[in-house]
């Protein structure tokens, strides 16, 4: 038994400790926001948190998050409250959608790091993470307009 | 034939009482109009489905006929309905239809989507079948008050009679509607008076996209449900001879080891069991007739090819008599390779089969030919067959498979599993599984007169047909020419007196299918960039000689002019940058872009910004145009920088993202699209973003550095200096 910390609730799985993350999420706890894409660390759509640092879940074996908090896109905010979810709504982000849980979640641990990140920034933050359908100008649009949605609710 | 022609077939119209209660409005043909195809499904003359559910719960419920891959039809679908029927748009929601030939695309007669056409050709239904439904609330209304249902108005799911103060809400007045006889006909509103349609309106889909919520078809899950992964064979064609399979059936949580006509699956309790036991299987192949196969060959193949008259596409004039008077001739060949669609979500299906009846779930754009497939290999009629389209992460033509590969391989897997199954593809698998963009090569012989204008055109292409050998090569191949292997440059919009484009269709065992634009994806770039070399070689400048040849061609003049004066066509660029300039002609659509670009000493390319300008027709939702065109650039120029697909010795060198690269954000341009408003029936916006953009950068290149591409992906290797 492996027992973590899943968006703020433990959790407990058998599944053997070598398994990837990203397959103990989707298939033993049916957490299937975070998506499988090329189980190599290439594309970044199987982004996670943990412990408040970004992660390719699909190469992170089930020991790594022993005891640890992992949050996925479905914890980022109960009600899509999170500046990015608003910005993603705002502009119309996704066009299929299957690669935007990695790229919110990535660009979250951005936005904690760097409050306001230039398009340099975001393009180095955001470059493992791959959008076949080419959101990526969206994408950096968003990002911006997260960081000024965060901002004005901080100086509020 | 055109879409907005063939909808304008005659259509009949029934409505019913929705289960559980309600008005549902269903849009019916005669059956001989619905079987244009032996893959056409169910005997059902005139079966029940609705296209928009009004629930006594003020719910307005819109059935998607076609699937939602990115494309955003799931919000321009409901827009349609609801430009005609006004009910408040915060109620609207959307569901995919089942498969039913009431859903048959109204063009095509299968259920599919596909070709950029799901506006063009739902552009009257949907709006019908909304008004048909306003106008049986408006008259239950008026019925229940007693007045004429013409002093009666609507505002937003509200029936107002003005005179008598009286309201009721569409959900209301679902039931009494339910009962009443649908008119024969109705009449559509003057696009000048639209409210919905041509505003930019936020996708339906998107919340669900930015919180895990949306379900793809990896994501579904049933009761007792196994997992699967299949080991095909290495080489296209190859059979197993052998299976050794003692150390995968010793990985906890493999359950069964079968052979199944694609290869052999490894059956397991969980996706990961799977694939180590996979990983641990020793199978011997019987390589079968591919296993020489190389790419390299295949170009030194083509370019032999492309040297001996071909089937004749298209003839205009005398080419030949007009090159030997011509003042100059120009001559080269192009090359692209053949593509994998690489869609985020890598191929899957889940597959319930039993007995008498099997239920499967996939992401699909081909369901009525799914169907039909997956029932016979189950061996149940079509309508025993329950097919669940969830959202797609991705399609790009990859999931509209004549022979539906992957759903039937689950079938397959399914009656060896015993038990609901889903079978995965890995990256791997989807790169290595063929079904590929086909690989190009374009030969071209042009002539100029003394003024530089072209005055002959020569277009040999050398390519695997995609339509031959499936059920759809009666309607593609005429006289041995796949309509789709020579689109884009048989139809040729600039006025040269005199042309001939010839065909050549190997048959070799690679399989292929159609990639986001089909055909154009090879002749936007061959013809766009062949275009400006015979230009440069009559020392005319690109955009105003393509300005000259398209004087008959109002539409792309507009497009061409908006394009180049958005992009300042002709100003001073920073030193080291280059622009180039394409147009291509594609799904009724027309489209103009303009690239900037440099290249560095170790010939590594920037694209800067990408200006693009779209004429589509009636635009439905604006914002939506530019996605596409944004999406198609993007898509584009991961064609034209990145990807190859190749073969040695029979195997497909590619793996995954780190050999086959996507553009990434650092690598993606600025892109600016501008819409030219048009009165036209609406055409395609999925796929005619994705021609021009490999020639504008080409041409672009060439601006910047002198030197010309000839085949892609652009190799830095080709541009060092």
């Amino acid at each position: 038994m492996t027992s973590f910390f899943l968006n703020g609730k433990q959790v407990q799985v058998d599944d053997d400790p070598s398994t990837p993350l990203l397959w103990v999420l989707r298939d033993s706890l049916s957490m299937t926001g975070t998506k499988f894409g090329c189980g190599m660390a290439l594309c970044g759509a199987c982004t996670v948190h943990l412990e408040g640092q970004a992660i390719r879940s699909c190469v992170s074996p089930l020991s790594r998050v022993e005891g640890k908090h992992v949050t996925t896109i479905e914890g980022l905010s109960p009600d899509l409250s999170h500046p990015l979810q608003k910005a993603w709504i705002e502009l119309d982000v996704p066009q299929c959608g299957y690669c935007q849980s990695g790229q919110i979640m990535s660009a979250a641990i951005l936005l904690t790091e760097n409050p306001k990140p230039t398009d340099k920034d975001i393009d180095e933050a955001m470059s493992g993470n791959i959008c076949r359908c080419g959101t990526y100008p969206r994408i950096r649009k968003a990002i911006h307009r997260a960081a000024e949605m965060a901002s004005d609710r901080s100086s509020k | 034939m055109s879409a907005p022609a063939m909808v304008s077939r005659r259509a009949f119209l029934r409505t019913s009482a929705a289960v559980g209660g309600g008005l549902l409005v269903t849009w019916n043909m005669p059956l001989s109009q619905k079987t244009g195809h032996s893959f056409a499904a169910g005997k059902d003359g005139y079966a029940v489905n609705a296209f928009v559910r009004i629930g006594t719960d003020e719910s307005v419920t819109v059935i998607a006929a076609h699937s939602e891959m990115g494309q955003g039809i799931y919000t321009s679908l409901p827009m349609l309905l609801n430009e005609e029927l006004q009910a408040d748009w915060a109620k609207i929601r959307v569901e995919p239809a089942p498969v039913d030939a009431a859903y048959n695309h109204p063009v095509f007669g299968i259920q599919m989507t596909g070709g950029s056409t799901t506006s063009p050709a739902e552009w009257t239904r949907y709006r019908k079948m909304g008004a048909v439904a306003r106008v049986m609330l408006v008259q239950a209304a008026a019925k229940q008050w007693g007045v004429d249902p013409s002093t009666c108005r609507v505002e937003n799911g509200v029936v107002i009679h003005d005179e008598s103060k009286k309201r009721a809400t569409y959900g209301s007045l679902a039931n009494a509607a339910s009962q009443l006889t649908a008119p024969a006909d109705v009449p559509l509103k003057d696009p000048k008076t639209f409210t919905l349609v041509g505003k930019s309106t936020k996708r339906l889909d998107t919340p669900s996209k930015t919180n895990g919520a949306a379900q793809f078809g990896l994501d579904v899950s049933v009761p007792g449900m196994l997992y699967a992964v299949v080991m095909r064979p290495p080489v296209f064609g190859g059979k197993v001879r052998s299976i050794d399979a003692s150390e995968t059936l010793k990985v906890p949580g493999v359950k069964a080891v079968e052979k199944i006509p694609s290869g052999v699956t490894i059956i397991a309790t969980k996706f990961w069991a799977a694939k180590l036991g996979r990983d641990k299987l020793k199978v011997d192949w019987d390589l079968g007739p591919n296993a020489s196969l190389s790419t390299e060959q295949m170009l030194r193949d083509f370019a032999e090819m492309s040297q001996k008259p071909g089937n004749l596409a298209k003839k205009v004039g005398d080419p030949d008599a007009a090159l030997k008077t011509a003042a100059k001739t120009i001559t080269a060949t192009y090359d692209v390779p053949y593509l994998a669609h690489c869609m985020m979500e890598p191929l899957n299906c889940v597959v319930d089969l039993r007995a008498d009846s099997c239920e499967l779930w996939t992401g699909t754009q081909f369901e009525t030919v799914d169907r039909a497939n997956a029932a016979k290999v189950a061996g149940l009629p079509p309508e025993k067959v329950k097919l669940n389209t969830t959202l797609l992460g991705g399609g790009f033509g990859r999931r509209a498979n004549p022979a539906s590969d992957f759903v039937v391989e689950a079938v397959h897997v399914a009656k060896v599993a015993k038990a609901p199954v889903k079978v995965v593809w890995t990256r791997d698998d989807d790169l290595k599984g063929g079904w590929y963009r086909p690989m190009w090569h374009d030969r071209f012989f042009a002539g100029v007169d003394a003024s530089g204008e072209p005055v002959a055109w020569k277009h040999t292409i050398v390519g695997q047909s995609i339509a031959e050998g499936t059920p759809f090569e009666p309607l593609m191949v005429k006289d041995g020419v796949d309509a789709a292997s020579v689109e884009g440059a048989a139809d040729l919009l600039y006025g040269i007196p005199n042309l001939r484009v010839e065909l050549h269709s190997p048959k070799i065992g690679v399989p292929v299918q159609w990639w986001r634009s089909v055909g154009h994806s090879h002749t936007g770039f061959s013809v766009e960039a062949f275009f400006d070399e015979v230009a440069h070689a009559g020392g005319k400048d690109p955009y105003e000689l393509r300005r000259k040849l398209l004087a008959n061609q109002p539409r792309m003049l507009e497009v061409l002019e908006l394009c180049a004066q958005k992009a300042k066509w002709g100003s001073k660029l920073p030193p080291g940058v280059g622009r180039g300039i394409a147009t291509h002609f594609s799904f009724d659509s027309y489209v103009a872009q303009v690239v900037e670009t440099s290249v560095e000493k170790n010939g590594t390319v920037h694209v800067h910004r990408v200006f693009c300008a779209v004429n589509c027709g009636i635009v439905i939702n604006p914002d939506t145009v530019k996605a596409q065109m944004e999406g198609g650039i993007i898509f584009g120029l991961t064609a034209a920088l990145k990807t190859e697909i190749t073969l040695k010795n029979g195997r497909v060198e590619q793996t995954n993202f780190h050999d086959y690269q996507m553009l990434r954000m650092f690598e993606s341009p600025e892109i600016e699209v501008h819409i030219v408003p048009s009165t036209e029936n609406p055409s395609g916006v999925g796929e005619p973003g994705v021609p021009p953009v490999a020639p504008a950068l080409a041409n672009a290149i060439f601006a910047a550095t002198g030197k010309r591409v000839r085949r892609l992906p652009i190799r830095a290797s080709d541009l060092a200096s």
